[in-house]
């Protein structure tokens, strides 16, 4: 047991809590303290009071991002995991090259959301195009060159970058169920329906809470892949909440006003999480 | 329906989704040998009279071996510092049965819920004015941000570890120095990979934070991808041969540790 007055507890503390004092907590603190003033980055004159979150709420700019990021976030949610979990049923049922299927459908979430969205860029711009063209699908040409292209093209990147991930959380749940009930309900003479229903179905429950929440977090924060595919246009009307503040703070030099966008963001961020919080100990509670 | 056709039904579908799946990277392995004309002609088809001129100008234009070198220090020494410091960290933490302890673990968990762009503002300008943004700056950036999820990890493997195997070693004479580096370190080693595998792959794509952050003589891979974008956004044919660099070195990673990354994803995100 190591003392907390002893000099070795402190040393083995001091470079991850100072990390975490001098990245995190300082700046956090100093942000909170500098949304509520007319601060430029070098210095500020006066409080302002709350008048840099009520503009935040009156800039159509922001709320646009905002609403945005909420319908991706949602749509992105609905997707993955069905998907998600539609790809970890195939991969766990004893068909050949189950393992390779697996690593193809994570691959893509290694590489980054940058190179992703220059990836499908290509894919939305010339691939569809031309395949539009060929087949005379009007629908498939100008991707990208409205806000609903835009807004499904981001979400297409991202169902084919997590559903992988979301994939090998379901993987996890699925083979922590016995073989022994599913192969009872079997000889029982159930329906795959009633089996997926009555047994897989409760046994993944705890894989929703962590899967929905896991992307409903990861959407709200995306930035790379919004920069590397649409860069917020046309218009920026595919411009989110990351974005916007990155753009309030570093392009347009409004340092106190982005950070009372980075706090509102913050708040909703960690709400979210909060909630995730809350409802696996519910799950947990009810189970014990 | 017989078993049999079930499962041959169910492998036509695991077949359709994966080729679907390897589209994309068909798509762009392909044009990235087409030339300018090729793409135009047939996106879908194999190149006809491939060739290999996009890659030697997307390798001179990416600058590729400095953002290689660039990347793989940023990644490597902040993943060895992180695993060190957070292991260290943790230790302390489980071997300490004091509110101060705990104190400092809810503090490490509760920073989990700040996302860097709430941070980022003050952040780098707190850095600017004490010269800090470089290389190093970035890598001790990586440490603040990535000792919590760490910490945690380790904290549960470490409580795994029986205190009675330290108490035996300080009864030898071994102090907590020599216990955490010959004993603790190496039972850890099992988390250290997974730790390591998720900060592996957050930092080497990370694009935020550097691009906010590093100079140009300082650009990552990523960084980089972005810049040469900017120059060559009509021409499909270098900037596809670019991705492709910068894809490779994952494909590489995963290749060799596949295993290990799959793993540690599951265990990170169930945890």
């Amino acid at each position: 047991m190591l003392k907390t007055k002893s000099k070795a507890y402190w040393l083995f503390l001091a470079p991850a809590l100072i990390g975490l004092l001098c990245v995190v907590i300082v700046p956090m603190l100093l942000g909170l303290f500098y949304s509520f003033t007319d601060w430029n980055g070098l210095f500020f004159t006066k409080s302002v009071g709350f008048s840099n979150y009520v503009a935040a709420f009156r800039d159509s700019g922001f709320l646009n991002a905002f609403w945005f990021t909420v319908k991706y976030a949602i749509a992105v949610i609905i997707a993955v995991n069905i998907i998600g979990l539609g790809l970890a049923l195939l991969v766990t049922q004893k068909i050949k090259g189950a393992n390779a299927l697996r690593t193809i459908f994570f691959m893509p979430n290694l590489i980054g959301g940058l190179i992703l969205g220059f990836i499908w860029q290509f894919i939305f711009v010339r691939v569809f195009a031309a395949i539009g063209t060929a087949l005379h699908i009007g629908a498939l040409t100008g991707w990208l060159s409205n806000p609903q292209t835009g807004f499904w093209g981001l979400v297409i990147l991202t169902i084919w970058q997590m559903s992988g991930y979301i994939m090998l959380i379901y993987i996890a749940y699925l083979e922590a169920i016995p073989r022994e009930i599913i192969e009872a309900a079997e000889i029982d003479g159930t329906s795959p329906w009633q089996r997926f229903r009555y047994i897989t179905f409760p046994m993944v429950a705890p894989a929703f809470t962590v899967s929905l929440f896991l992307t409903l977090s990861n959407g709200f924060k995306v930035y790379d892949q919004n920069l590397s595919l649409t860069n917020g246009g046309p218009y920026l009307s595919t411009q989110m909440l990351s974005m916007n503040i990155v753009r309030t703070a570093f392009t347009n030099n409004k340092l106190a006003y982005g950070e009372a966008k980075a706090i509102i963001f913050f708040l909703v961020v960690a709400a979210i999480s909060l909630l995730q919080v809350y409802f696996s100990r519910k799950r947990e509670e009810n189970l014990s | 329906m017989s078993k049999h056709a079930k499962n041959w039904i169910l492998g036509i579908i695991g077949l359709v989704l994966g080729l679907l799946w390897l589209f994309p990277f068909y798509l762009i392995i392909t044009n990235s040998f087409k030339t300018p004309k090729g793409i135009f002609s047939s996106v879908i088809g194999l190149p006809v009279g491939g060739t290999f001129g996009n890659y030697t100008q997307a390798w001179a234009a990416l600058d590729f071996i400095r953002s290689l070198f660039n990347s793989l220090t940023i990644t490597i020494v902040s993943v060895v510092l992180i695993c060190l410091a957070s292991a260290m960290a943790a230790y302390a933490i489980q071997r300490n049965h004091s509110k101060i302890s705990n104190v400092i673990l809810m503090l490490f968990v509760a920073a989990m819920l700040i996302p860097f762009q709430s941070v980022m503002i003050p952040l780098t300008t707190i850095f600017g004015k004490v010269q800090m943004l470089n290389i190093p700056g970035l890598i001790f950036m990586y440490l603040g941000f990535g000792a919590s999820l760490s910490i945690f990890l380790y904290q549960g493997a470490i409580a795994g570890i029986p205190e009675a195997l330290d108490e035996a070693a300080t009864i030898e004479g071994a102090g907590p120095g020599r216990i955490f580096f010959t004993i603790i370190l190496p039972m850890l080693n099992p988390m250290t990979v997974t730790v390591a595998v998720l900060n592996i792959v957050w930092i080497w794509n990370d694009y935020l934070l550097p691009s906010l952050v590093l100079p140009q003589s300082g650009y990552t891979i990523p960084l980089q991808t972005f810049f040469f974008f900017g120059q060559f956004t009509k021409q499909w044919n270098l900037a596809l041969a670019g991705l492709m660099l910068g894809i490779l070195p994952v494909v590489v990673f995963y290749f060799f540790a596949q295993r290990w990354i799959i793993k540690s994803v599951t265990d990170g995100s169930v945890k």
